[in-house]
């Protein structure tokens, strides 16, 4: 069963161009997870959120975004250049970091597509006045799709489309309790399959199969030391052959027992909450999900929330991952760091790029559990 | 010997300029000692609303400080090695990790280069947020100087050319937020806010701004009356207190002189033999490569959307860019208004006319006016500044960079750092200047003038 999630992940392209055929409907591409998917799924379109490839030729994007924007918002604009999401009909970001923003200028200009959107997502998610404006672009976003697809987005298309994301949330978060447990029936890298493929597939097929997996999990035993249980935080991290090698390839065992950055539990941590007026139900939840850092001011309401995993997940150790040149992450990253050390949890800092040097990395991570931990 | 056939002539500004801005830095410092207040934030921070709070606030602009520690070489390094040395990213902000710096340092620069023991602490922070460093500087600032309080605009630069509806409900919401932020400050401060200090300072900032466009405008005239490098000690009153009368006063004095050059035919450089238009900050520490241009071509920069960004600024019906009209030109008389529609109508007014919007929000538009500027400006080539100190302003160069190459406008890029004096390669950069300017067909002062 689990091995689905990996195979969409691995067939990301396939699967949304068989899907169109098979069902007829349009795929828009989504930057950054502050995307509301609901109002897409009420509109019939299967978002997909456009990831990079790892792959260690990038230099496609040179002429359209400078060097040292990171590696992450180049490595998927690389893939459109590519032509890799040939099958997008539309392209939409949630206002979030400079760098995605520059991805997608770059793709809104240069690679052909019919519907784009710009949605001016709030920054400050504190701040007075943050729910309405939100509300106000969302009518807009939504207006925007009605007038591309010629057709009228209805209060009970926003209800199937909260609930198609809400179902989403909720398997994941029954799945994430077995990661709880003193030896976990899933690891890290099984994890990370499972959001990233929420992200790029029909979530009505994505909750069947996670539905089914939850029915296996309490009997499901993995032939694994769970090792140190690790947590991961920083930018987004689609990098499985990192996450494989840390529990898979290191001598010392360890597992990732929980992730803060948004490609795992940031993505779905919370629900739209019933309310009359949908729009601000979602307006709400995108406002209250656990923030990126670029929008975690002036309280830091962020490093509570990962104080909380460390002590549900029972973390033993944290891993900070940060793709170069992220601003935001790099912005938390000392007050982090002081964080962790004020409250002796160990913690240890990676910088990301498009490939990893993964003997490199092993030999860190390696002694790093060996120093923190004093396993030896 | 080819003869002269413009004069040149001293800024008699000039020197008043520097003391205004050193009078601006000791105030920030000896504001407690005369029982007033400090704050800092962002350079676009609507400081007029600040200074409902009383004429005894003074406040630091992170921006302009930055670049005086960059300017200021050796401090600049060392507030960017204390950054380093804390494991501060490197290539964060490099107005920020001065900034951080020189807190980390406990060390405080004046313009003159004077370095003082002890770095002065706001009393809070009022800023605004719009690239992904604005209010998270001031977060880890006041951590790292101990609990300052910290109010952040979120500030969403919608321009009104794509979308009216939309630009009007960014204002509501910066309106929202900064009424907000001002029952905030009397209570961080316990001071009460007159509102006419507002309507006074609100007036002073946008004749400020009006003021600055009307001089940066002039440089259209050949020869140009400025040139960029003097016009960054310049544009300076804008980016730090835009809202006193003495800046008003100041750019007043200085536009009357720039009309008098213009009347007689006094130019900021000869021979001007090539113009062009800047993009980005420049790298403070290596402002001679203005200087090398002009002495080796006779090039000088006529201005940049960054110059004129400080401005205020509206589009003719041709497109053309003009300088946008005082409140007093323009009849508007915040005092007849209530406290919300004034600050409403004040933070319109400055969102509206600030060419810096564009460049975070739509590379469209950016591109628009960068071709508007090359044309109106007469120029003869763009010189894009890779600012790897800036992640803010070098969003969209290498697209501008194309589009403007596609209307055949000759382009060239380097890579610096505004604020980081050691990201910069000098010798590399003017051998890649050389070739640029002898393939646009630049001559040589040395070729002779003509």
């Amino acid at each position: 069963m689990i091995d689905r999630f990996s195979d969409w992940v691995s067939h990301r392209h396939e699967y949304a161009k068989e899907w169109k055929k098979r069902v007829g409907g349009k795929v828009i591409g989504y930057f950054c997870t502050y995307t509301p998917e609901e109002i897409l799924y009420a509109a019939d379109l299967l978002p997909v959120r456009i990831f990079g490839a790892h792959e260690a030729e990038t230099s496609i994007v040179e002429p359209y975004i400078y060097g040292m924007y990171c590696p992450f918002c180049r490595d998927c604009l690389a893939q459109g250049l590519k032509g890799k999401y040939d099958y997008l009909d539309g392209i939409v970001i949630a206002q979030s970091c400079l760098h995605m923003r520059q991805a997608f200028w770059a793709w809104q200009k240069y690679i052909p597509h019919e519907f784009d959107h710009y949605l001016f997502m709030p920054h400050g998610i504190q701040n007075v006045g943050r729910y309405e404006f939100l509300h106000a672009e969302l009518t807009r976003f939504k207006g925007a799709l009605e007038s591309w697809l010629g057709k009228s987005i209805t209060g009970a298309d926003l209800n199937r489309g909260i609930e198609i994301c809400n179902e989403n949330r909720h398997l994941m978060r029954q799945i994430w309790e077995f990661r709880k447990l003193d030896t976990p029936p899933i690891t890290g890298l099984e994890a990370m399959d499972i959001t990233m493929s929420s992200q790029i597939t029909d979530k009505r097929e994505h909750n069947k199969a996670m539905t089914q997996l939850l029915k296996e999990l309490p009997e499901r035993r993995l032939d694994r030391e769970t090792g140190t249980r690790l947590m991961i935080i920083g930018s987004e991290n689609d990098d499985r052959e990192f996450t494989k090698m840390v529990e898979q390839e290191m001598n010392l065992p360890a597992t990732f027992v929980i992730e803060e950055h948004c490609i795992g539990s940031r993505y779905f941590w919370n629900n739209v909450a019933h309310e009359k007026d949908r729009l601000m139900a979602i307006s709400k939840r995108y406002i209250d999900r656990p923030p990126c850092p670029n929008k975690d001011w002036p309280m830091r309401t962020r490093f509570s929330h990962i104080l909380g995993l460390i002590e549900e997940y029972k973390v033993e150790a944290v891993i900070l991952m940060q793709q170069k040149f992220c601003d935001p992450h790099e912005l938390d990253k000392v007050p982090l760091e002081r964080f962790f050390n004020e409250r002796n949890i160990p913690n240890y800092f990676l910088e990301f790029d498009v490939t990893q040097p993964t003997g490199q990395f092993r030999t860190r991570v390696e002694a790093f559990l060996e120093t923190m931990l004093e396993l030896v | 010997m080819t003869q002269q056939k413009y004069r040149l002539e001293p800024l008699k500004t000039w020197t008043k300029a520097k003391e205004l801005r050193r009078e601006y830095y000791r105030n920030f410092l000896e504001a407690k000692e005369k029982g007033g207040i400090r704050y800092a934030g962002g350079t676009v921070a609507f400081h007029a609303v600040v200074a409902g709070l009383g004429r005894d606030v003074y406040n630091l602009t992170g921006e302009p400080y930055g670049a005086t520690c960059a300017f200021m070489e050796p401090f600049g390094i060392a507030a960017q090695e204390a950054c380093d040395k804390a494991g501060i990213p490197r290539d964060l902000c490099a107005y920020m990790r001065n900034y951080w710096g020189s807190i980390l340092l406990d060390k405080f620069i004046l313009t003159d280069g004077k370095v003082i023991s002890g770095w002065p602490k706001p009393d809070f922070f009022f800023t605004i947020h719009m690239c992904c460093s604005h209010a998270k500087w001031y977060q880890f600032a006041g951590e790292l100087e101990g609990s300052v309080p910290l109010y952040a605009v979120d500030l969403m630069l919608i321009d009104p050319r794509d979308d009216k509806e939309r630009f009007q409900c960014s204002i509501d919401y910066a309106t929202q937020q900064v009424s907000e932020g001002i029952e905030w400050m009397k209570k961080v401060t316990g001071r009460e806010w007159s509102f006419d200090l507002f309507c006074e300072a609100a007036e002073n900032e946008i004749a400020s701004r009006s003021l600055w466009s009307k001089i940066c405008a002039y440089n259209q005239a050949v020869p140009a009356p400025l040139e960029e490098k003097s016009m960054f000690s310049f544009y300076v009153f804008n980016t730090i207190c835009p809202h006193w009368k003495t800046s008003v006063d100041f750019y007043r004095e200085l536009k009357d002189e720039i009309e008098d050059r213009l009347d007689r035919g006094i130019g900021a450089i000869y021979p001007e033999k090539f113009r062009f238009v800047n993009d980005c900050q420049p790298p403070w520490a290596f402002l001679k490569i203005f200087r090398f241009l002009e002495e080796e071509f006779g090039a000088l920069s006529v201005g940049s959307l960054y110059s004129l960004g400080f401005g205020s600024w509206r589009l003719g019906e041709d497109g053309a860019l003009l300088p946008a009209k005082t409140f007093a030109e323009q009849g508007i008389d915040l005092r007849a208004m209530k406290r919300e529609d004034a600050v409403r109508t004040y933070l319109e007014q400055v969102i509206k006319g600030f060419n810096g919007g564009p460049v975070f929000q739509t590379s469209r538009i950016k591109v628009e006016l960068m071709k508007q500027l090359y044309k109106q400006w007469k120029a003869q080539a763009m010189i894009i500044h890779l600012n790897r100190g800036c992640e803010g302003l070098s969003l969209g160069q290498m697209q501008d960079k194309l589009e403007l190459t596609k209307e055949d406008i000759p382009v060239f890029t380097y890579e610096g750092n505004m604020g980081d004096p050691r990201d910069f390669d000098l010798p590399r950069i003017k051998d890649k200047l050389e070739t640029f300017m002898e393939n646009v067909g630049a001559t040589r002062i040395s070729q002779g003038v003509t």
